[in-house]
């Protein structure tokens, strides 16, 4: 697979025999080769890349020049009218994308038709909710630096502040009592165009504004417990309380936001191309060629020379080759439908029953640590959030099941971008690891919290409220499993978790037979690039 | 009633040195045995209290009562009958033995007057006492306190308490009569003596003030507080400078005691006052009681009861943790002990029988070694033995094994602890050169300890040892014939003949255990939790009641300096090739500068924020912002960030007190309640390089928290500083509750002696760290469109 297959192979389902090779586990910022155990595992790879789109400006150009259930953006845009262009911050896509980014080939597009309709008053909004601002290096990769140059020394592109007194209103509120909150100057609009990139089937639709552009007012009423307890899977829109809770203040924004014309994308899952440094972490391990192999023993060789810091560095400057597999605009739920197809298209797997046990090796990156450190709150929503929930149907691992991660948890976080993961570590979980208890003890203070208010407004970091945020992801998960176990983690930080800490695979799944019994089944989430299990 | 108790019974009886160990236990007995007595105590008013406190305090709150207490059926803490009879039977008075005339105002020398008894058991006890001090006390006070009772026209039974060691260091016999009367007497003018004592004084003092040894002392406090201001420095030094002439005096008394034959300069001053007291006692009748070492009681008030810690007690607890393995001594040598119990019983036996009744002085000797010897080899055996079946235990849990004694001779001792300390010694200056800090610094500290512990075994050895080598045989015929004149009643309550004490019983049931007790040491296995201490400390810092916490900026908050922070807003706007040249001309700097830094923090912020001159206003603002998130937060202490918090949410008021510049502060501000840090003047949009006033640094910064807490009501006793350096020293003193972070060596060495909380903070891990942080590259500006 040295270049991109015109029928690319569906995801697939490999029963372990003698003749497997060892299987590799994502550990961090390094790999891990292990044996599986012969006769009673699985291993599920995911989907080999869509073929993407020959021609991707032409295609955004055809997007909005047709749009669904909506009328072409041309006729939208009217002299003197305020625009603002919203766009998805730096958690998407992962890893980073080579240039240009999607987002910068739509917003050229579009920003050339706002010329021709001679309109003035526009507005480039990072749309990171409670996420950390984007850096001046990360806005620049997002839009190019052209547009960066024209807007951004004007103040006319931004990172959205969620903490701004005077920039944020109320549209009002869901039949279930749901506040909608909005950045001012979006709500103000005349019309908000919506630049998405929908790496997962989670993202986009009325999650894009009701969310993106919200803040703690609008953001708590589905970022908690309960929502998360209801959310089975919170990645199947179908049975998604989040989702569905998104959607209700969709209709408040239909009804009293700004005219909203969302324009979304889709992206293959070449995450490590098809040639090139990490071509084999997308094949599957028996079709590794001469090449493959004596380019990941050279790789692993010489991360093991490299400082934690170094093989960090290395890791995070990686852009992701990402091919744009499809690109519609227009009315948001009418887009949105389309959009999940393709997103199922390229990463549902189906799989045959559930596991006792589910292993999963865990990448160096994930949305919330993007040229940082990936502290031990995030392996615990890389594994128990997103890996853990990207199913439709049932869960990978049986109720009571246990899941085996490997990742080497360092106690080690990024003070920058995460100052109140740190306490929240030091503090919350030294207490307690109930989302319930800790929601009602603790949130509150972390979010009004003046100081990280500073820093999320002024500096580079997430919102106060945001670990915990983490950590009521992994609801659904600490009530379904049995058992977490992380293979390689810092025993220290593993703990903290309320997680065991094994050494090797081996151990770790002699610990599982505690709880699930003698002889269990193992099933592998080979993931990244990304795939979802629709396990029946 | 005993016979002794009805010869003494309507007696007025005046006590010198009563909150001493001899003295507390003698006014109990009297008390207790001889209900009709009054009791006269010359005490002198100590630095914050006056006579009557001190004696209550020292004297009548000690558990030797406790038997008098419960005998009346009442408790320590509810006794009011029992202070009933104290107020009733006890007059104090406010005097002083060093001074002429006892120093009594009119009142208090018509009752002292009306003594029919006074026992002078007032003394310097303390081996190395100054030489001019104990001359004073020891010398002349017995002489001072029968002139003083010549000049009031009175003449009671004097009994004078002195010590068997006047006999001074020699073998064989040494019998119950005065030294004028001995064979070995050395005719030594006594006044001759006081004058060489007093002019001593004067010497070393001139002598301590010359320029050269001015200039020692002040080095020395410099090395010791490094660049802690003015101020404290010579605080410091001046305590350097009379530490060293009471040194000088010590070594002085230590030096003349030897060139007469005295083991030290106690029984040196106590012989010459007993000549001193024969040569001037008048009219007054005078008997002299001469104990030898006294231990705890035998079995009076209780046995082992014992007050303070006293001469033979450091040593057995150092022998027993391990840290003196080595004691000198001649193994069939006598070690002449008296239980306390045994010594309070002569004294009254002597006072009650009254004075000579030819004029002379009666001497009578309280002391073990012929009637009832305590052999040194017997001692170390049951000494050994009980320790092995009662070990002390380290902080881990783990019993400590005690040393097999073999009896070496004091100059190898000395040799082997005098090479101990030495190496200890280059060690720590080794590391002090270092720029160690935190837990590193901590090493540096436990060298201290172990020098500290290295010097008091040489102290002990010092003065000790010539009594563990000293073989005189003290005679005692008059003690015991005075034993046997008791009657039967008194015998039993009084006795003081030395044969009742069965040595093994003594150190091993009696002693031992009570100096365990008392000594505040490990007796059971469990392993101490090494951070009670400061949680216990940490705890105090964070109470509610504590109102206002003072921060230092710089590697107590972040670890970082105003060369980084200048480092990287230099930097920020200038292309690879400036940040070379700008790199290479810092680190040439860097040694001149950070010796500057120690020398003078403010002179060296001064010379530095120059460069600050001519930088415009608005784009310093703006960086100050993008410092805040590339670089101090990086290098931030999380802990310390939430500490800061932490005192905010108990409702304490936060201010950080720095020397770095505005510029680089004013992001950190939301943190505190307030900031006082560095400002620069404007001219014309750009900052001049200027200070507007002087940086709140050293001594600044202290006057800055005082001024800050005056204005806004804060009482400084009841607020918190944390601070990493020995220059922040001004600052931490000003507080109730100083914290040291991350110390440097000198710091760490410091907050461990005064019991200031330390805390360790770190870096967030995973970060990476550059020798010298620049600001990120501006060719993003350029970069290709």
């Amino acid at each position: 697979m040295s270049k991109p297959q015109p029928n690319p192979r569906p995801g697939f389902v490999l029963d372990v025999d003698r003749q497997t090779p060892p299987i590799l586990f994502h550990h961090g910022e390094g790999f891990r080769m292990e044996k599986l155990p012969v006769g009673r595992s699985r291993v599920i790879y995911p989907s080999e890349p869509l073929a993407g789109l020959k021609d991707p400006d032409e295609a955004i150009l055809n997007a909005v020049l047709n749009p669904i259930d909506d009328d072409p953006l041309p006729s939208l845009l009217k002299p003197g009218m305020k625009l603002t262009i919203a766009f998805d911050d730096v958690s998407l896509p992962l890893p980073m994308m080579v240039k240009p980014d999607v987002r910068q080939r739509i917003i050229a597009a579009v920003l050339d038709l706002a010329a021709e309709a001679g309109i003035d008053d526009v507005h480039l909004i990072a749309a990171l909710a409670l996420h950390r601002r984007m850096t001046e290096r990360e806005l620049r990769h997002a839009v190019g630096d052209r547009v960066y140059e024209a807007f951004a020394p004007h103040g006319q592109l931004y990172n959205h502040d969620a903490e701004d007194p005077d920039g944020m209103v109320i549209l009002g509120e869901t039949r279930h009592g749901e506040t909608v909150q909005m950045s001012k100057r979006a709500a103000e609009s005349d019309l908000v165009i919506y630049v998405n990139i929908n790496l997962v089937s989670m993202d986009g639709g009325w999650k894009s504004t009701a969310t993106g552009l919200s803040g703690y007012a609008g953001v708590r009423v589905h970022h908690n417990p309960e929502t998360m307890r209801k959310s089975k899977s919170f990645m199947d829109q179908e049975k998604s309380e989040l989702h569905k809770s998104n959607w209700r203040q969709g209709d408040v924004i239909k009804n009293h936001g700004p005219r909203i014309f969302e324009i979304e994308t889709t992206l293959n899952t070449n995450t490590f191309g098809y040639d090139g440094p990490l071509a084999m972490l997308q094949k599957r391990e028996w079709e590794w060629d001469f090449r493959d192999r004596a380019k990941f023993t050279a790789m692993q060789a010489g991360l093991k020379r490299m400082s934690g810091a170094q093989r960090r560095k290395a890791f995070h400057s990686w852009r992701a080759p990402y091919e744009i597999t499809s690109v519609q605009a227009g009315e948001v739920e009418a887009v949105h439908q389309k959009t999940t197809e393709m997103v199922y298209r390229q990463h549902i797997v189906p799989v045959a029953g559930q596991t006792d046990i589910l292993t999963m090796g865990l990448p160096y990156i994930c949305p919330y640590n993007v040229n940082s450190i990936m502290n031990p709150i995030l392996v615990a929503v890389q594994g128990l959030g997103y890996f853990f929930n990207l199913y439709k149907g049932k869960p990978l691992v049986r109720a009571g099941g246990v899941l085996i991660m490997s990742h080497p948890t360092p106690w080690e976080f990024n003070p920058v971008h995460h100052p109140s993961y740190v306490d929240f570590f030091e503090q919350v979980l030294a207490e307690t690891k109930d989302p319930v208890v800790m929601a009602k003890k603790y949130e509150k203070q972390y979010a009004e919290d003046e100081w990280y208010r500073h820093l999320y407004r002024t500096s580079n970091a997430y919102h106060g409220v945001h670990p915990f945020y983490m950590w009521y992801w992994c609801t659904h998960a600490l009530e379904h499993l049995g058992a977490v176990i992380i293979v390689g983690g810092d025993p220290k930080a593993t703990r903290r978790l309320g997680f065991k800490p094994a050494s090797t695979l081996q151990d770790a799944l002699e610990m599982a037979e505690d709880v699930v019994g003698p002889a269990p089944s193992v099933t592998h989430l080979h993931n990244p690039p990304i795939l979802m299990a629709e396990v029946s | 009633m005993s016979t002794i108790a009805s010869q003494l019974a309507g007696k007025r009886i005046a006590i010198t040195g009563g909150t001493g160990f001899l003295g507390t236990a003698l006014i109990e007995r009297l008390m207790r045995l001889v209900p009709d007595c009054h009791i006269i105590l010359l005490v002198r008013p100590g630095k914050r209290s006056t006579p009557t406190e001190r004696a209550r305090r020292e004297i009548f709150r000690n558990d030797v009562f406790h038997r008098m207490i419960q005998e009346r059926d009442e408790t320590p803490r509810q006794a009011p009958s029992f202070w009933a009879e104290v107020d009733h039977r006890v007059t104090v008075v406010a005097g002083d033995v060093s001074t002429d005339g006892l120093g009594l105002d009119d009142n208090d020398r018509a009752i002292f007057a009306s003594a029919d008894i006074v026992i002078h058991s007032a003394a310097t006890v303390s081996f190395d006492a100054p030489l001019d001090g104990a001359i004073e006390v020891n010398l002349l006070g017995p002489t001072r306190v029968a002139q003083a009772l010549q000049e009031l026209e009175a003449s009671p039974h004097m009994v004078a308490i002195s010590t068997c060691y006047v006999a001074g260091n020699r073998r064989g016999n040494a019998s119950e009569q005065l030294l004028s009367d001995s064979p070995f007497d050395i005719d030594v003018s006594w006044r001759s003596e006081v004058d060489f004592a007093r002019r001593c004084r004067t010497d070393f003092d001139a002598q301590s003030r010359s320029t050269d040894r001015l200039g020692e002392f002040r080095k020395r406090a410099g090395s010791e507080l490094g660049a802690a201001g003015t101020p404290l420095l010579s605080a410091k030094t001046e305590q350097y400078r009379k530490r060293w002439v009471s040194e000088q005096l010590v070594e002085a008394g230590r030096a003349r005691a030897a060139s007469l034959g005295w083991p030290d300069s106690y029984a040196y001053t106590k012989a010459l006052g007993e000549r001193a007291l024969n040569e001037c006692k008048g009219d007054i009748p005078v008997s002299i009681v001469r104990p030898a070492i006294i231990e705890s009681a035998w079995s009076e008030p209780k046995p082992g009861w014992i007050k303070g810690f006293r001469m033979a007690e450091p040593i057995l607890i150092s022998y027993a943790q391990g840290l003196l393995r080595e004691f000198p001594g001649v193994p069939e040598g006598v070690v002449d002990v008296i239980p306390v119990d045994i010594v309070v019983a002569a004294i009254i036996g002597v006072a009650a029988e009254g004075p000579s009744q030819d004029g002379t002085i009666n001497v009578t000797q309280v002391a073990s070694g012929t009637r009832n010897p305590l052999k040194y080899r017997n001692l170390v055996e049951l000494v050994n033995g009980w320790f092995t079946e009662n070990p002390l235990y380290d902080k881990r849990g783990q019993p400590i094994a005690v040393a097999e004694f073999s009896f070496p001779g004091r100059g190898a001792v000395e040799r082997q602890l005098n090479w101990a300390y030495k190496t200890l010694d280059r060690a720590d200056r080794g590391l002090k050169l270092l720029p160690l800090r935190g837990k590193h610094a901590m090493f540096n500290t436990q060298i201290e300890d172990k020098m500290e512990q290295v010097e008091r075994a040489r102290a002990y050895v010092k003065i000790y040892g010539a009594y563990a080598e000293c073989e005189a045989l003290y005679g005692v015929e008059n003690l015991v014939a005075m034993h046997n004149r008791l009657d039967p009643a008194d015998q039993e309550h009084l006795a003081c003949d030395p044969a009742i004490v069965n040595w093994d019983h003594y150190v091993t049931g009696i002693h031992l255990p009570s100096v365990v007790e008392h000594a505040r040491v490990k007796t059971k296995p469990h392993a101490s939790d090494p951070d009670a201490r400061s949680k216990r400390l940490r705890k105090r810092v964070l109470a509610p009641e504590r109102h206002l916490a003072a921060f230092d900026l710089e590697n107590t908050i972040i670890a970082s300096n105003v060369v980084f922070s200048y480092a990287w807003l230099a930097t920020r706007n200038l292309g690879p090739a400036d940040r070379l040249k700008f790199t290479l001309k810092t680190l040439q700097e860097g040694p001149g500068l950070l010796a500057l830094d120690a020398r003078d923090r403010t002179d060296f912020l001064r010379h530095f924020y120059r460069r600050y001159d001519g930088a415009p206003v608005a784009e310093m603002d703006r960086l100050g912002q993008e410092l805040l998130a590339d670089h101090i937060l990086t290098k931030a202490f999380p802990a310390a960030i939430r500490r800061v918090r932490k005192h905010r949410e108990l409702g304490h008021r936060t201010v950080l007190i720095t020397g770095a510049l505005n510029i680089v502060v004013d992001p950190l501000k939301p943190l505190f309640d307030d900031v006082i840090c560095a400002e620069m003047s404007i001219r014309d949009g750009r900052y001049t390089g200027e200070l507007l006033s002087v940086p709140p640094t050293g001594e600044v910064r202290a006057q800055a928290l005082r001024d800050y807490a005056d204005a806004n009501n804060f009482d400084l006793t009841e607020s918190v500083a944390y601070a990493d350096s020995s220059s922040d020293l001004p600052l931490l003193d000003a507080v109730g509750f100083p914290v040291a972070v991350n110390p440097e060596t000198r710091l760490a060495s410091l907050a461990v002696k005064r019991g200031w909380l330390i805390e360790y903070w770190s870096k967030a891990k995973g970060n990476t760290d550059r020798v010298l942080p620049l600001g990120p590259l501006p060719s993003l500006r350029k970069s290709r469109r």
